[in-house]
């Protein structure tokens, strides 16, 4: 681990200062210490932002559900909104990481997570997201975790989050304020960037750039919806695939399909494609597996991840299933 | 006179529960000697080549370095022989510039703070030339000299089997992964070397200390009273023990070197990955014929690790004709080494399997097959058996597992989205023993202490032994202690090859026995005592009173004979070695292990959701910690079968997961409803004379083969590769 030093400022004011001058900021810790320890991270100044008043979930007047930045992932997975609201959420999260990794990581971070390849995590393997320029080492390397949409012939690394697929299933946007205070408020699609030719960005975050909330937008009611992790360990691993699935369904039919996908993208992947096919359509073991037939439209696959374009089909079909039910 | 058995038989809590749980315990590392500074390793960053250059400026340039060593400053060490195994050239601390493998040691780090360390060892510049490593063992060349056995003419009897298979199956290198890691803490006195050092063995591993610096073996102390796991990585003295103690030479204070996770993956052996062709040949009825072997096994470059993975292919079923060659496979990759169950539990595999496969194409139940097959003698040798009581596991397993509710038609048990199936499989692992001595100190104050020179991994040794003295000294348990882990102890088998507890219990018993009559000696002869006068055969102890058998009015303490003789003590050693010249038996423990399985019919996970292991391992001394063994035992195939994978990238030989997110072993959630039940009366006395035949390797051993033949039960597809991962059944 590089030496570093910790600030620990008390308000919002203070902490966006040290942040515009380079500070990275630091809550739970559970991703940002331990690529430190790898020296993948090497920052010369922390910003310990857990004193800041982000702690809140509640709903907005126009009835969208925010939860502040700093609330932890167990905290948020257990908040009667979420539960009642987005069962989704509450799954991504409680399928996440470890109960004690949970206690600590804070929503924001999570969102902020970087992946999991394993040549980014060793500093002595090429990787043109923490070193541009050095090339690619998972392209024809051990190859079997990795993406299969959204990559590039410069990175081809999963993004790790379970709660970023619920996100980008429901259409989330994430709330941002600038150093000289400033505010605003973008589409979680737009928050995650695809590697292309600079995977070294992975967010669209300007320099001390904090992010305060993520903000769900109120759906139509009754809304149907959850999340399946698939995995070789039946806990405590990424994911190979996953799909987060929210269904409004109104006199037998289909009137809102919001559809994601996990462990497949750079980036977590929404399906268009599926929700069209399933938009006006009444629910059958048919429709699901026309529709998660399109789930991986445009993959690329590596030498050891083929078996993910499959998988995904039916990890979405499944989770299909298991929300829509059968008719 | 036997005595009664109290503790013996009984479960009963670890001796050490408290220290552990508590953290008290003290591991390698948690010793800090006055002065103790910390220790860094430098790893290689290629797989193969040779080392041009080391920058240490930068290193050195951090406050609280106190020193960088690599090859171009280390002191020469003295040449060392291998002692047997493994054959070949030992890697020495830093004595040339080549680089063997991916994460081969190339510079020491010693400061005064580990986290200085840490960075300093980052910032040192090692320039390479390097050249592609040679790590895939499908792509290389096996060595000269295989391991052969053959008896019958196997090839012939094959060509005119009624029934044949040829199947090849693929195993993949494992990781021992225990939770303490590798680590060590060195001090020198002169020319003394003291190590407080994670071992399975600590006198072996003062000898093979001393070899490698050339000082006499009574110079190193070795300390390791307490180990959290190891199965089978802490035996030999690796590399990084002698870079410790080098670096503590160097700057003259005792030094702290603790392998970090990933630095475990190539620092300290792992089970070699595998692959087996097998062809057996049966008649219509189910009795097999013929066995062709043919095994090949990755090992390093520069030793040769092989291990017994024929014996089960040749002793667990009646085939008059067998043939086996087993190649190693040099490779540019570290040493592998034992790990629990080392060569039994791969063979076991693609036997168990293959029995599996002859069973369905024949139609005839796994079990009733594998009756068919039982030998009457070990055919390897003609000797007959101690005891084998495998048809007693199998009938046994069925009952308490409900296999008669197993269907014989694969993929015909549905459970919602899942496929259900069951799987059985056989297991065998051979009886090992080595001499041992044990002293053992009755003290006046009615307490007594046991030592002996061996080691405990884990499982609980110092508990199991305190069982044993307790019964035979006559005292309750709380009034032995037990001490292992040091090297100026006396004699005894290390901690491996589930051997410890029927030579280190056997000399404990001798020594415990000898004290005992040495204490009813001597109050049969005092006139003071009230056993004046009594036949010695007819006096037994209980709770540190001795009294005449069949009259308990008649005795007295060992407190009140010790101290009215004024002996501050009663020692004794007792000792116990096996037989020698040739075997006379065919000593074995046996195992029968049934899984089910349920696999999803889409997404392709297999999710195990019972196991039950049935054992012949002779008499169980401690249940409880037996259980801990079974259990954590099928736990351990689980992983194997499932889940456990060590990759290497073949580029450059860098293992890409070497840490324990990324190299997956069973979580909770992954882990059933698991049973083990050992026979009843299964004390084997040709064994040893506390009649045990080892448990901690033969509980291991059939696992993964159930599993893989509860998920052919369950889906009807045959994967013949460890893990069985999603990918191969969707």
């Amino acid at each position: 681990m590089y030496p570093f030093t910790l600030t620990k400022p008390t308000g919002t004011t203070e902490a966006l200062q040290a942040g515009g001058r380079g500070g990275r900021y630091i809550a739970g810790g559970t991703t940002l210490v331990d690529l430190m320890r790898e020296t993948v991270e090497r920052p010369g100044v922390l910003v310990d932002i857990t004193a800041l008043p982000l702690r809140d979930t509640a709903l907005t007047k126009g009835g969208a559900l925010r939860i502040g930045a700093l609330v932890r992932m167990t905290e948020a997975a257990a908040h009667p909104l979420v539960r009642d609201l987005y069962p989704v959420i509450s799954q991504a999260l409680e399928l996440s990481a470890s109960a004690q990794l949970r206690n600590m990581a804070t929503i924001g971070g999570n969102i902020m997570q970087r992946t999991r390849c394993t040549y980014f995590r060793d500093v002595t393997a090429d990787c043109n997201k923490r070193e541009p320029g050095s090339g690619c080492a998972a392209l024809n390397g051990f190859n079997r975790g990795h993406a299969i949409l959204g990559t590039s012939d410069q990175c081809v690394a999963t993004h790790p989050s379970d709660l970023a697929v619920a996100l980008a299933a429901l259409e989330a946007s994430v709330h941002l304020t600038a150093p000289d205070g400033s505010r605003r408020t973008i589409p979680f699609t737009d928050f995650l960037l695809q590697p292309g030719s600079t995977p070294d960005r992975e967010q669209a975050l300007q320099p001390g750039e904090l992010i305060t909330a993520v903000e769900i937008p109120a759906m139509p009611r009754p809304l149907k919806s959850g999340y399946l992790k698939v995995r070789d360990r039946q806990s405590y691993e990424f994911a190979l695939t996953s799909a987060a699935v929210a269904l409004h369904i109104r006199s037998g039919v289909i009137r809102e399909a919001k559809v994601a996908a996990g462990g497949v993208g750079t980036v977590p992947w929404k399906l268009p494609a599926v929700e069209q096919a399933l938009i006006g359509e009444r629910p059958s073991d048919r429709l699901w597996s026309k529709a998660a037939d399109h789930a991986a439209d445009g993959a690329h696959p590596l030498t050891h991840n083929g078996f993910k374009v499959e998988l995904l089909k039916r990890t979405v079909e499944q989770q299909l299933r298991t929300v829509g039910g059968t008719s | 006179m036997s005595q009664p058995q109290a503790a013996v038989g009984a479960s009963v809590a670890r001796v050490d529960a408290r220290l552990r749980v508590t953290g008290k315990a003290k591991y390698a590392g948690d010793n800090n000697p006055d002065g103790v500074v910390h220790a860094v390793i430098v790893d290689s960053r290629i797989g193969l080549g040779h080392i041009t250059g080391v920058d240490a400026v930068a290193a050195l340039a951090q406050p609280g370095v106190l020193t960088v060593i690599s090859h171009l400053n280390a002191p020469k060490l003295p040449p060392v022989q291998s002692n047997g195994y493994p054959p070949g050239t030992p890697l020495r601390a830093f004595q040339d510039d080549k680089v063997r493998f991916f994460g081969q040691p190339v510079a020491v780090v010693v400061a005064t703070t580990l986290e200085v360390a840490q960075h300093a060892a980052s910032l040192v510049q090692v320039s390479y030339d390097a050249e592609r490593p040679s790590t895939d063992l499908s792509a290389a060349p096996p060595a000269d000299n295989p391991e052969t056995y053959a008896r019958g003419d196997a090839d012939r009897a094959l060509g005119s089997a009624d029934v044949k298979l040829d199947l090849t199956f693929q195993m993949a290198r494992q990781h021992h992964n225990a939770m303490e890691p590798a680590g060590i803490v060195a001090r020198w006195d002169g020319d003394k070397l003291t190590i407080w050092e994670k071992s399975q063995a600590v006198q072996y591993s003062g000898f093979s200390m001393a070899a490698e610096f050339g000082i006499p073996p009574e110079n190193v102390h070795v300390i390791s009273p307490v180990i959290g796991g190891a199965f089978g990585n802490a035996f030999r003295t690796w590399v990084h023990s002698v870079i410790a103690a080098i670096a503590a030479r160097q700057v003259e204070r005792p030094v702290k070197l603790v392998l970090t996770r990933k630095q475990l993956y190539f620092g300290i052996g792992y089970r070699p990955a595998y692959s087996y062709g097998l062809r057996m040949g049966s008649d219509r009825r189910g009795h097999l014929t013929a066995a062709v072997h043919d095994v090949n096994s990755e090992t390093s470059a520069y030793e040769t690790h092989l291990e017994d993975t024929l014996v089960p292919g040749r002793m667990l079923y009646s085939t008059p004709n067998v043939k086996q060659t087993h190649r190693s496979v040099p490779l540019d990759v570290n040493t592998p080494t034992w790990m629990r169950g080392p060569g039994y539990s791969t063979g076991a595999y693609p036997l168990e399997s293959a029995m599996d496969e002859l069973a369905h194409e024949l139609g005839i139940d796994p079990i009733e097959l594998r009756l068919r097959n039982e030998p009457a003698d070990d055919q390897s040798n003609g000797l007959p058996f101690s005891t084998r009581r495998l048809r007693e596991c199998y009938t046994t397993g069925a009952r308490e597992f409900g296999w008669k509710r197993r269907n014989l038609r694969p993929g015909s048990t549905r459970d919602g989205d899942w496929y259900v199936g069951m799987g059985m499989a056989a297991g065998v692992y051979d009886t090992q023993r080595a001499a041992s001595q044990a002293s053992v100190r009755l003290n006046v104050d009615g307490t007594a202490l046991v030592q002996s020179g061996t080691s405990d991994m884990g499982p609980g040794t110092a508990t199991s032994m305190t069982q044993v003295a307790a019964d035979a000294l006559g005292l309750t348990m709380r009034r032995v202690i037990f001490r292992l882990g040091d090297s100026t102890m006396p004699p005894a088998a290390g901690h491996f090859g589930s051997q410890t507890m029927a030579s280190v219990g056997s000399a404990v018993q001798d020594g415990c026995d000898k004290l005992r009559k040495e204490a009813i000696a001597l109050a049969v002869k005092d006139e003071d005592s009230a056993l004046h006068g009594a036949d010695p055969a007819h006096v037994e102890v209980r709770g540190g009173r001795l009294y005449v058998t069949g009259d308990p009015a008649r005795g007295e303490t060992y407190q009140r004979l010790l101290s009215r003789n004024k002996r501050a003590y009663l020692e004794v050693l007792g000792s116990w070695a096996p037989p020698e010249g040739a075997a006379r038996y065919s000593l074995y423990a046996y195992a029968a292990t049934f899984a089910e399985v349920a696999v999803h019919a889409r997404l392709g996970l297999v999710r195990v959701r019972r196991m039950l292991g049935v054992y012949d391992a002779g008499r169980i001394i401690s249940p409880a910690l037996a259980d801990s063994q079974a259990l954590g035992a099928m736990i351990g195939g689980l992983g194997a079968a499932l889940l456990e994978h060590t990759v290497t990238d073949h580029r450059d030989g860098r293992i890409v997961n070497a840490n324990l997110a990324d190299y997956l072993v069973p979580s909770h959630a992954d882990i059933p409803d698991i049973r083990a039940v050992y026979l009843a009366d299964g004390e084997d006395l040709v064994a040893d004379p506390i009649g045990v035949k080892g448990l901690a390797e033969i509980v291991c051993i059939g696992v993964t083969p159930a599993i893989s033949n509860a998920v052919f039960n369950a889906t009807g597809r045959r994967i013949r590769q460890l893990p069985i991962t999603p990918e191969l059944l969707l």
